[in-house]
């Protein structure tokens, strides 16, 4: 071992800590802490404004009683002020998004499963190769497809070939959320599982899985609000329609209207008061997409403080 | 992600010479009758072996505890006798370990079937965090489809009571298990392991990372359990080996260097290298 003797008193420590170079040092402290501020900011920003334009231009058409309850009917509705409104389009979206959920979450989560606890299960990997095409994949091929699955055979636009549409969106980011959540959680969990004898199955779904969840609530929020945006896949399943359906179940098997794909049909639209709806339509939808946040957040909250 | 948790073990040096082995095997037995028995028991890491031809006899109702270095491949062993290298990639095992006449590595024998008879705690406490307090502790038989209410809670008490847990937790088994302290959380994993009726309990370093007042705790429960089941214990503590075990043996870099009861081990080892190892000259 090194001996420090005297003989050496001038040698200089490394990285001393002098009045100057500590002032220097917490300023560039307060600068890193700026350009994070200014980062955070970028992204705020930019959010702000697409809510406030939205809403500003879309609030008076939401507050009309009618644009909740009536269908959109004929321009002509629109032009001498009888009641019009997008009632038909909402629970054409809830029930179009209801089904995709249905589809996408179960099988993605599945999927999710496989590709993070069964890595030496041989489709893993045709499984992570096909699961990031379908993620890459434009959302319009994805209509496309579902087109050619569910519509052609049925003879029919429909929500459901909507809904499976929509759930090829979310698949993929459902898959790939819920294989991220589950690699962190910590091995020893699931060997802590196996050593009491517990089948492999029943130590990722037991114990594994409840302590990913918050992980993949947020993987499948993020996927359905990609989903819930997306117009392209619908123009030619869910296809769209001006009024109610005449039963419940033909919001399944019938064409029905979405939320995006209405309010580009309204944008384009000659008509100034189509116009106006199409802006509250922008507002319906951030509401929609809100309101599945909150909800499902509070509902997954942790009774059990997942403390690792 | 990397999924082994053990060490990467050092390139073994040849084995001591066998008559070395029998005879340690011989000092060994005793009047208990044989729980669990291995056979040239090696474990492969890819082209490493990590242990090597180990054979040990663990009688019914002791304490055996491993010792060795760091990378001498005790805690490797240990992961053997439940089959927990199943899931590691690129670890073969080969050997027999024999539970009451039935090796556990002959084709046709279910992991999980040996796993509920040998249980295992680990070094760190791994209570599930999601699950409460009781939950935790009857764990392996509602997930199994147990779900005899009354049953669970005699289980539950009994479990924890045993794991001389029960009063601390008592008047909260509904509290989620990750609130309680580490070494409360130790006793529960242990609590859990009892819960299934395990009969062999197999110990990688229990107690490292617990202070000096819940390590006591654990190794007086130690002493306790040996009324019930077989205990094999896996510590860098060579004092702690002393004070819980019947019996020790001496890993060093992948092979099994002696065995004989602790007191004779502790006072009189055969080997040099054990003699070394305890009186702390390397390790």
């Amino acid at each position: 071992m090194a001996v420090i003797t005297p003989a050496e008193p001038q040698r200089k420590r490394l990285a001393e800590v002098t009045p100057a170079n500590l002032r220097r040092r917490y300023l560039r402290d307060r600068m890193m802490v700026g350009i994070l501020v200014l980062a955070t900011l970028a992204v705020l920003i930019p959010l702000l404004i697409i809510v406030w334009y939205v809403v500003s231009n879309g609030f008076q058409a939401v507050l009309e009683p009618t644009f909740w309850t009536s269908d959109l009917g004929s321009p002509a509705r629109a032009l001498r002020g009888t009641d019009t409104g997008l009632g038909h389009t909402i629970l054409g979206t809830l029930v179009v998004d209801g089904i995709a959920l249905l589809i996408a979450v179960p099988i993605g989560i599945g999927a999710g499963i496989m590709l993070s606890e069964y890595p030496d299960h041989p489709l893993n990997p045709s499984l992570r190769i096909l699961n990031d095409t379908l993620n890459g994949m434009p959302a319009i091929l994805k209509g496309l497809l579902a087109f050619a699955l569910i519509v052609k055979p049925m003879g029919t636009f429909s929500g459901l070939s909507g809904g499976v549409a929509l759930a090829f969106v979310m698949l993929p980011i459902v898959a790939r959320a819920t294989e991220g959540v589950l690699r962190i959680i910590p091995w020893s969990i699931r060997e802590a599982g196996l050593a009491l004898g517990l089948p492999r199955w029943r130590v990722v779904l037991n114990t594994v899985l409840p302590a990913a969840k918050v992980g993949v609530v947020t993987g499948v929020l993020i996927a359905f609000a990609r989903a819930a945006g997306e117009a392209a896949p619908l123009l030619f399943t869910a296809f769209g329609n001006n009024f109610f359906s005449s039963t419940p179940l033909r919001y399944v098997f019938g064409p029905v209207d979405t939320l995006p794909a209405r309010l580009y049909s309204l944008a384009i639209s000659p008509y100034r008061e189509w116009h106006a709806m199409g802006w509250g339509a922008g507002v319906v939808l951030l509401m929609f997409v809100i309101v599945t946040f909150v909800v499902s957040r509070i509902a997954t909250r942790q009774r059990h403080q997942a403390d690792m | 992600m990397e999924r082994t948790t053990t060490r990467q073990p050092t390139p073994a040096t040849p084995r001591p010479t066998d008559a070395g082995q029998d005879e340690a095997r011989a000092s060994v037995a005793a009047d208990a009758k044989a729980r669990l028995i291995t056979e040239d028991i090696s474990v492969h890491y890819g082209s490493t072996l990590g242990v090597c031809d180990v054979s040990l006899t663990f009688r019914d109702k002791t304490v055996t505890a491993l010792i060795g270095p760091s990378g001498c491949g005790k805690t490797t062993f240990l992961r053997s006798l439940n089959r927990m290298h199943d899931l590691t990639r690129g670890v073969k095992v080969s050997g027999k370990a024999v539970l009451d006449g039935t090796d556990i590595y002959a084709s046709g024998v279910d992991p999980v079937t040996i796993r509920r008879r040998i249980g295992m705690v680990f070094q760190k406490p791994t209570p599930f965090p999601t699950m409460s307090i009781y939950d935790n502790v009857v764990a392996g038989l509602k997930l199994v489809g147990i779900r005899n209410r009354a049953l669970l809670d005699e289980v539950a008490e009994r479990s924890l009571r045993q794991a001389a847990l029960w009063d601390e937790v008592k008047d909260r088994l509904k509290a989620p298990a990750a609130g309680i302290s580490g070494g409360q959380q130790q006793r529960l994993s242990i609590a859990r392991a009892l819960a299934v009726e395990a009969d062999v309990l197999l110990m990688d370093e229990p107690t490292s990372s617990l202070d000096p007042q819940s390590t006591m705790r654990i190794e007086e429960l130690i002493h306790q359990l040996k009324d019930d089941v077989t205990i094999i214990i896996v510590t860098h503590n060579m004092q702690q080996a002393a004070r819980v075990s019947d019996y020790t043996a001496f890993f060093y870099e992948g092979n099994l260097i002696e065995v004989s009861d602790t007191n004779t081990m502790f006072t009189n080892p055969r080997e040099k290298r054990t003699n070394d190892y305890i009186t702390g000259r390397f390790g």
